[in-house]
């Protein structure tokens, strides 16, 4: 087989992993609830209970708390999107599913490429509600359909992002309790960034943590678009922030494939 | 040349050494079975031959392909069946099927025909759009036999294809294993049944605590215990007065519940008259009179010290898996 071939066939398999990953989570309702109804629960209790917080001094100039809260909701929604990915590769592992594709004659990797892929759709169809829901409730998105689209596609990547974690932490464990027992540690991360509320109202040290939470910057790239208009600074920043996190994530999860291919 | 060879095979968890130094040859065309008891290192052996694990010790090939510096080669080249099912319980078997096809690089259309002909051939073409958790054990394991068969592979891995299966689903999947193999498909085949190795296998290798304690046909391997033996149930007399008349036809056995009499004949049904008429002439009545040949129990017993325990068929057939 050619280079070229062989380049397709591989994307082939990581589509087909990709998309059975997403079959899988949309089946299995305890994967698809902490991605879609969990944040639009607390989108709906935020935003119903504390929406006098835009007048707060030194809140930035948002025409509704809902406005403000989409990026928060895309932000959980992406991050537990990493973390079901996770637990559903565990649950693999522990199955012995992926003993199957161990065995087959494709890239090893390309088995953590299938599941990153399923993440990054999962990311890409929690930004897609929580944008409709937004729009339904009247939030208006300030940069239009290209603040949109950009704020989707950094949402789909900062969810295969988090999926890389995710799944080094599922190559490590192979357990599928462990990676769900991450559950609250991923939203500790998460609070303790700007997703949920603005960094210059925090007080310390919440303060500091979040303005070197790389979460932070992923966040304000999702909702600067949302709020303002496309700034490049905080384009760059998410940006740069996410290919932090897929550096990390990749990393860990083929030192974890290596360790988990070396002891069986 | 041999479709599987092991030299030297090792694998060492930390201090354990699970498999010791296995050597196996495997014939083109061949069903080699691999029998012993849970823990002997079958599975281990299995992982390290299909590339799941390294070895550290020793080399093993698979239709002609080093596992260690050949992985993807050898893993074009076989299909594996492993000991739990490895499938997907929210998948259906058709996605299943059409999934490993993909794994093996064969273009979708293709993948699609062969999907359909396999299902049909494991007779779930019925059940192919049901997700896999409703399936049965038996229809689990043929669909786990037929995704190993998609890319028809040379070499053939089941991993004790029948533990915890119904009489009636494990006779279906040895008709499959005889059918593949018939068609060409090299099977190496683990299992702790003696009388599936007896049914399925041309050779036997016998593993017990990591090391091939006895290996050859099953028939070479029964006729190296010996011959077979009379087991005699005395309705009248004493089993040291049948003993002593018996003795001038052959080996003594050692006596079964201390009731038994057993004893060991060259000729096999041809001995049975004549235990018969000594011991009618001594006055001697039986109850019962039985022919015994030597099982792969009896081999594994000679081998090992100990009997293979089998496990219970009762209550086999696997619960359907939450889906």
């Amino acid at each position: 087989m050619n280079g070229r071939a062989s380049l397709a066939t591989n994307l082939r398999v990581v589509r087909a992993l990709g998309m059975r990953s997403v079959r899988q989570t949309f089946r299995r309702p305890q994967l698809i609830a902490p991605i879609i109804v969990f944040p639009t629960l607390l989108l709906a209790i935020q935003t119903g209970g504390a929406s006098a917080a835009v007048e707060l001094p030194g809140f930035p100039p948002v025409q509704s708390f809902l406005q403000f809260m989409l990026a928060g909701a895309i932000m959980q929604s992406l991050m537990l999107a990493g973390n079901s990915g996770g637990i559903a590769l565990a649950v693999d592992i522990e199955m012995g599913f992926t003993d199957r594709l161990f065995a087959a004659p494709i890239p090893r990797f390309a088995i953590v490429l299938g599941r990153l892929a399923g993440t990054a759709a999962l990311g890409l169809f929690g930004a897609l509600w929580f944008l409709a829901i937004g729009l339904i409730f009247g939030a208006e998105i300030e940069s239009g359909v290209a603040g949109a689209l950009l704020a989707v596609a950094l949402a789909t990547a900062a969810a295969c992002a988090v999926g890389g974690i995710g799944a080094a932490i599922a190559l490590r464990t192979g357990s599928a309790s462990v990676v769900q027992g991450l559950f609250p540690l991923v939203l500790v991360v998460l609070f303790v960034s700007s997703a949920f509320f603005p960094q210059e109202l925090m007080i310390e040290p919440a303060k500091t943590i979040a303005a070197y939470n790389p979460l932070s910057f992923v966040a304000e790239g999702i909702r600067e678009p949302m709020i303002s208009g496309i700034d490049a600074t905080d384009t760059l920043e998410a940006l740069a922030a996410i290919a932090g996190i897929i550096i990390l994530g990749l990393a860990l999860s083929a030192r974890a494939l290596r360790h988990r291919l070396r002891v069986g | 040349m041999p479709a599987i060879v092991a030299e030297g095979l090792e694998r060492a968890f930390g201090e354990v050494l699970a498999v010791q130094g296995i050597d196996l040859a495997v014939e083109e065309g061949e069903i080699y079975g691999f029998l012993g008891p849970n823990g002997a290192g079958k599975t281990t052996t299995v992982r390290m031959l299909t590339t799941l694990l390294l070895p550290t010790g020793g080399r093993a090939s698979v239709a002609g392909h080093d596992v260690s510096a050949e992985a993807r080669a050898v893993r074009r080249s076989i299909g594996v069946a492993l000991q739990e099912a490895a499938l997907d319980p929210l998948m259906t078997g058709r996605e299943l099927i059409r999934l490993q096809a993909t794994l093996q690089g064969i273009p979708t259309a293709e993948g699609r025909r062969r999907a359909d002909d396999l299902l049909e051939r494991v007779d779930l073409a019925g059940a192919a759009d049901r997700r896999v958790g409703t399936y049965s054990g038996g229809m689990q394991r043929r669909l786990d036999l037929a995704a190993a068969l998609v890319h028809e592979p040379r070499v053939l891995f089941l991993d004790e294809p029948t533990t915890g299966l119904d009489p009636v689903s494990r006779k279906t999947i040895w008709e499959e294993v005889r059918a593949l193999n018939n068609e060409g498909t090299t099977v190496f085949l683990t299992t702790q049944y003696l009388e599936e190795a007896d049914q399925l296998a041309d050779d036997v290798g016998i593993i017990d605590s990591g090391r091939i304690v006895a290996e050859g046909t099953p028939e070479s391997l029964k006729a190296e215990i010996g011959n077979p033996h009379i087991q005699l149930q005395l309705a009248e007399g004493s089993v040291a007065e049948a003993e002593a008349k018996l003795g001038e036809i052959g080996r003594l056995l050692p006596p079964k519940d201390g009731k038994k009499v057993l004893v060991e004949v060259e000729n096999g049904a041809a001995d049975i008259p004549r235990v018969v008429r000594i011991l009618d002439e001594a006055g001697i009545a039986v109850e019962a009179l039985e022919l015994v040949r030597p099982t792969l129990d009896d081999v594994f017993v000679a081998k090992t010290g100990y009997h293979l325990e089998e496990e219970s068929e009762e209550n086999s057939e696997q619960e359907p898996v939450g889906a």
